[in-house]
């Protein structure tokens, strides 16, 4: 009975078909780690923000005078609403987390390296559709922070020459962040950028099935082949590693959760105190904070204070900071190591690696701090952050220059398991 | 005008850290929002004194009254005085424009001011206004100085004078001296005030009061799909060598 | 791949019990979706019963209030207008409200709690639209010599008498709904709720 549906199905769509290429026969390397949860994760949030989303969208106003109180509202007088709303801003913050780390696996196993280049590109698209969509979403609770963040970060655009002015009131759609503001941007949040995010994420699937996963050991599994043509080192994605990702999304699923009912503001980081009071035009927070995870690209664009060249150092801010974002994408082609993972890799990028990271978290941390001040030891934070900006950046342009000639042990044949 | 929001905004960019408040320490208060009683008299406080002013109007009295296990009737006759449905917002009578006249500025809408304010914050704050014959409204605060807000609790904590010391050229504020007692206690305020500042933080988010039950159940369950699927992840991945 | 030695009974269980508490926990993950679509605490308070004054209600006048967002009539129906109840009966399609929506204290030939007054729903059991009172009797009602008073829809024609009842042969289909409500004094009416009660 079943099997004569089945087959019906399939005469007229590739369904079977579609389950083996991508599911019960899709090999992929069995020796993935703790890095490799992050993928099904990040589709996990993806999901989870737009079933929340839409719930959201049922009871959320977009209008200057109405959305700060029908947020209140849907933590109040809607059934469950609280629920709603705590899931998608904590899931905000998870989506984040889970996506730097999915980005760092990368640069640990070199998963960006050939023949994954364009996989790697259209994960930065992503990466960036995303910093767009966080952006626009933290306007909609119109808060006193959401007013604030928006205006100053769409007063970067004013500091491209000739066009800048004309670009940031084009963006705002006014002279000052407003009613018109926060209209587009719900609607750019909640139905042009989530439609583009599908389907850049089901671009990225494509790209990785058309090209296989990388693994910890860097090994390309499918030039070491059995008899029938399956991998060598590889297993069926399905049941394997479905099994597997379960276990993830149950232990991810306990932090998540966790955070959504024991802390959903998360000590002020994922939701912030100034953002409980209305957007109000005349009075600027005490400081202007963006989440989290834009600290460190806050950072870098606040840490250029000269001006060079005779022009301001705010542009020249701005430069930076939209390198710091573009590097990323030239990644595949500044990494000349002839190995892929950090295994075999030789001490240098080991050490520059570590030194990224950690500038990486410094640039964060100083992201949320008031520049002038001194919260670490030794210099200020402006300073700290200068340093980060510089580590950040010779991570990326020291890279072509010793990856070449690095010392690497020898890559094994085949991926190490157990 | 786009020049001088430029302006604006490049001058709140670097420092952006100007913050007017003053650095009184803050108290510390015991939040407790299993403390039912408690809530409930601060209930009792906010109705009779904040809301003639500031208004929480994303609060609905029967909300109020079904998380406080106040009875209708009990609500009816000593928590509404402004309106008669139960399920309405509780908002103030004063019209915003008049507050404005009086004052200077409107009072704050305090549904959500806990989330705002830290607890500490609030508490200290209830308890730290002094005589000024130099303010409009005779009354100074000072955590919060030259607050617009009278004193308008003074019948029942009285009034105080605030004792300043001179420091290094740096005048500090030192202590407060009880002018005329009021009503209550030093003590009796003090925990009237506990309870005012607990009932702010309710209000802030009555979800909390039952969050942290569904939280747990919803962790137990998971640790045991999580642990379920481990056996099953376990169990076929026998097959892998 | 798989192995003479695998356990398929254990396997099999796993795989079951883990399908099933994860179905579970699906099921009480939609919960607070689907309930989040119910009516909210606003929806709640703005369709809480309404007190409705009828002290200054005359006999022979009617008055509108709004219930739900529903317009609710309260008519003070004089004895002439009670006489001719029963008079009509042969004209109307369910003259007994048998099949027409109303609280079961309504189900008698005023449609009322008190003969007199009357409480209606103003919705159209058709389409929706609004009907208008017609409370002239004859030529002057411009709906017939032998039009007794009652409701007129605009929209398609239906025509209701002074109890809400529906006429044979219009576009209607029932009788006009009877909201549920008490008196909480001789000149309250709340409408809404009915107290469980049958009066």
């Amino acid at each position: 009975m079943s099997g004569k549906f089945l087959t019906w199905i399939d005469d007229r769509f590739p369904l079977t078909k579609t389950w083996n290429e991508h599911l019960a026969q899709y090999y992929a390397p069995k020796n993935f780690n703790f890095w490799y949860y992050f993928g099904s994760l990040a589709i996990l949030m993806l999901v989870l923000q737009i079933v929340t989303g839409i719930f959201l969208t049922m009871h959320y106003k977009p209008d200057s005078n109405l959305a700060f109180a029908s947020v209140e509202y849907i933590m109040r007088d809607v059934p469950w609403g609280w629920l709603m709303r705590y899931l998608h801003s904590v899931g905000g913050s998870m989506f984040f987390i889970v996506v730097y780390l999915h980005m760092f696996r990368a640069l640990l196993y070199g998963s960006y390296r050939e023949p994954r280049e364009l996989l790697w590109l259209i994960g930065c698209v992503i990466f960036v559709a995303l910093m767009a969509e966080a952006f626009m979403g933290y306007l909609l609770p119109w808060g006193n922070m959401s007013y604030w963040g928006a205006q100053v970060i769409i007063s970067l655009f004013g500091a491209i020459p000739y066009i800048g002015d004309g670009l940031s009131e084009w963006i705002r759609g006014d002279f000052v962040v407003s009613d018109a503001t926060l209209n587009r941007f719900f609607s750019l949040h909640v139905a042009a950028l989530p439609l583009v995010l599908v389907a850049l994420v089901f671009v990225h699937i494509v790209a990785l099935h058309k090209v296989g996963s990388n693994n910890p050991d860097g090994i390309e599994i499918k030039q070491n082949k059995d008899a029938n043509g399956v991998p060598k080192d590889g297993i069926p994605f399905h049941p394997y590693y479905t099994v597997k990702d379960i276990v993830g999304v149950g232990v991810f699923m306990m932090l998540y959760l966790g955070i959504v009912f024991f802390a959903p503001e998360f000590f002020g980081f994922f939701l912030e105190k100034d953002n409980f009071a209305p957007a109000n035009s005349l009075q600027t927070p005490p400081d202007i904070v963006p989440l989290w995870y834009f600290t460190p690209f806050y950072s870098i664009l606040r840490a250029i204070t000269y001006p060079l060249f005779g022009i301001d150092a705010k542009v020249w801010g701005v430069v930076a900071m939209g390198l710091s974002i573009f590097l990323l994408f030239l990644l595949p082609w500044l990494d000349r190591s002839p190995v892929k993972s950090i295994r075999y890799r030789g001490p240098t990028y080991k050490v520059m690696l570590t030194l990224f990271v950690v500038a990486f978290i410094i640039l964060g941390y100083m992201g949320m701090k008031h520049p002038d001040h001194t919260d670490l030891i030794w210099f200020k934070n402006v300073r700290w952050a200068q340093l980060g900006t510089l580590v950040y950046f010779a991570f990326f342009v020291s890279l072509p220059f010793y990856s070449r000639r690095e010392k690497t042990k020898p890559v094994p044949e085949r991926v190490t398991f157990k | 005008m786009k020049k001088i929001i430029i302006a604006l905004v490049l001058a709140a960019m670097p420092p952006l850290c100007t913050a007017a408040e003053s650095q009184v320490p803050l108290d510390s208060v015991y939040v407790n929002l299993n403390d039912k009683a408690s809530l409930q008299r601060g209930a009792r406080l906010f109705v009779n004194f904040c809301l003639s002013c500031h208004s929480a109007s994303f609060m609905r009295y029967n909300r109020m009254a079904n998380d406080l296990d106040i009875s209708e009737d009990l609500l009816k006759e000593n928590l509404m005085f402004a309106s008669g449905k139960t399920g309405a917002l509780m908002k103030t009578t004063m019209p915003a424009d008049d507050a404005k006249k009086w004052f200077g500025v409107a009072p704050p809408d305090l549904t959500v001011v806990a989330r705002v304010r830290k607890p500490e914050w609030i508490y200290t704050y209830l308890r730290s206004f002094y005589l000024d014959e130099a303010s409009p409204s005779g009354w100074n605060n000072t955590l919060f100085e030259n607050v617009a807000m009278p004193h308008i609790l003074y019948e029942l904590q009285g009034s105080q004078r605030a004792v300043f010391k001179e420091e290094n050229g740096v005048t500090e504020f030192d202590r407060f001296e009880l002018q005329e007692p009021g009503t209550m206690t030093p003590a009796e305020y003090d925990n009237a005030m506990r309870d005012l500042t607990n009932f702010l933080v309710y209000l802030g988010e009555p979800a909390k009061l039952k969050r942290y039950t569904i939280g747990v159940f919803v962790i137990l369950f998971l640790i045991m799909l999580t642990v379920l699927s481990y056996l099953l992840k376990k169990e076929y991945w026998k097959d892998i060598h | 791949m798989a192995d003479d030695r695998v356990d398929k009974g254990r396997r099999r269980f796993l795989t079951a019990a883990t399908t099933g508490v994860g179905l579970v926990g699906g099921a009480f993950a939609a919960t607070p979706f689907i309930l989040s679509m119910a009516p909210s605490e606003r929806a709640k308070a703005a369709g809480a019963p309404v007190e409705i004054d009828i002290s200054k209600l005359e006999a022979g006048q009617m008055i509108r209030e709004e219930w739900r967002g529903m317009p609710v009539w309260v008519l003070n129906r004089t004895q002439d207008m009670l006489d001719r109840l029963p008079k009509i009966e042969e004209w109307l399609a369910d003259p007994e409200s048998a099949n027409s929506s109303q609280p079961e204290f309504a189900i008698n030939e005023w449609r009322s709690l008190k003969p007199e007054i009357l409480v209606l729903v103003g919705i159209c059991t058709h389409l929706g639209c609004a009907p208008v009172e017609n409370f002239a009797i004859g030529p002057g009602s411009g709906l017939g010599d032998d039009w007794p008073g009652g409701f007129f829809c605009p929209c398609h024609g239906s025509k209701f008498d002074l109890a809400g009842r529906v006429y044979k042969g219009v576009p209607a289909p029932d009788n006009l709904a009877v909201p549920p409500y008490r008196f909480l004094s001789d000149t309250v009416i709340l409408v809404g709720e009915d107290g469980g009660a049958e009066a």
